[in-house]
């Protein structure tokens, strides 16, 4: 009994082309599409214009910080350090929503009211702070970032910068 | 009808010119909202009289801390403070300076004087007790360090520096306390912002 190639090659050959079909298919499907959506995607981050609908960052003191305090709690309500950005985040909001007069960074803010400070220019920001266990808050206030390399950077280091923005 | 649509449009344009006087984002400094009164003090001018801020109503008034031996902040502050007050021409008889010291034990009256004569003679210097000094210092807010002695021999001949908090508060002609300039704001920026609260 002979047994021709042909019998076994056969399966091995359609099987062989059914991957290729695969393949082009998830080549077609899958990969080509998501390519294309993160070039776009990295185009979009580098190009486009940086907007913002409110350029007013904003930071509460909620009611209880001071009593918490007293009773020993550690309560870090605002990050040590806050980044800006000119033209898009450039006015810092700190409200006092306590019921007692709470010294944030540079100033004393009465209970209910809030203090507006805008940026106009980039730097870095150190003011002493006793809401901060490091008793220092740091504002980075960075200029608009240029398209391309910059503008792609700082989305990115929106990204995994808590209270930052797109 | 044409009339009503006038006198709507007036009132519009009114509201708008309101509204926007009104804000806060038209300085330059940090804002506060809603402003209180100011603090006020009784200390030891250096004029002669006694320093309070209540004589001062009808005035915008710039407040600032510091000491005279201060190496850098505060004659750059009060330099500013001055180029300010020339760029506001006319409009200068009603900006006031008064400078607060952060250090009673070398600033006495007759040393604040000369002091911030030497910027503008029409500043005014405050001193007093360190507990009247560090009640202020408290309701506005303004930190400073203990004495900072550079060696032994500075320590020996009483040589030293504070690091205090280096702001200009604006107080309106009402004497609410308006806004607050971080240190490295401008003559221009100051110049902006006086003139607009004393355009109220």
């Amino acid at each position: 009994m002979t047994t021709r190639v042909s019998d076994i090659d056969f399966p091995r050959a359609q099987m062989h082309d059914g991957r290729r079909v695969i393949g082009r298919r998830l080549l077609y499907w899958v990969l080509i599409p998501l390519g294309s959506f993160a070039v776009g995607a990295l185009a979009w981050a580098a190009l486009a214009p940086v907007r913002s609908e409110s350029r007013e960052q904003v930071y509460v003191i909620p009611k209880g910080t001071w009593e918490h305090r007293q009773a020993g709690h550690h309560l870090d309500v605002i990050p040590s350090r806050i980044r800006l950005t000119i033209g898009v985040k450039d006015v810092l909001v700190m409200r006092n929503e306590d019921d007692v007069p709470q010294l944030f960074g540079p100033v004393l803010i009465m209970p209910g009211q809030s203090f507006q400070l805008p940026f106009q220019r980039p730097s870095e920001y150190i003011f002493t702070c006793p809401l901060h266990s490091s008793g220092l808050l740091t504002i980075v206030v960075e200029p608009m970032p240029e398209p391309g390399w910059p503008r792609l950077r700082w989305r990115a280091t929106g990204l995994v910068t808590p209270g930052a923005w797109l | 009808m044409k009339r009503s649509v006038l006198a709507l449009l007036l009132l519009f344009l009114l509201a708008v010119t309101i509204g926007a006087a009104a804000s806060p984002a038209e300085l330059r400094a940090g804002v506060f909202n809603p402003p209180r009164l100011a603090p006020d003090f009784a200390l030891r001018g250096s004029d002669g009289s006694e320093l309070k801020l209540s004589r001062y109503r009808g005035k915008v008034v710039a407040l600032a801390f510091g000491y005279t031996n201060c190496p850098s902040v505060c004659p750059v502050t009060l330099g500013y403070l001055a180029e300010a007050r020339k760029k506001l021409g006319a409009g200068a008889k009603d900006l006031q300076v008064v400078f607060v010291t952060v250090d009673p034990e070398r600033d006495d009256a007759d040393h604040l004087k000369k002091f911030v004569a030497f910027f503008d003679p029409t500043f005014v210097g405050g001193t007093g007790t360190p507990g009247q000094l560090a009640e202020i210092r408290k309701v506005y807010g303004i930190t400073m360090s203990d004495k900072i002695f550079t060696d032994a021999s500075s320590k020996s001949k009483g040589i030293y520096y504070l690091d205090h908090s280096s702001f200009v508060y604006l107080i309106d002609r009402e004497g609410k306390l308006r806004a607050m300039m971080p240190f490295g704001v401008t003559a221009d920026d100051i110049e902006h912002d006086a003139k607009a609260l004393l355009s109220r």
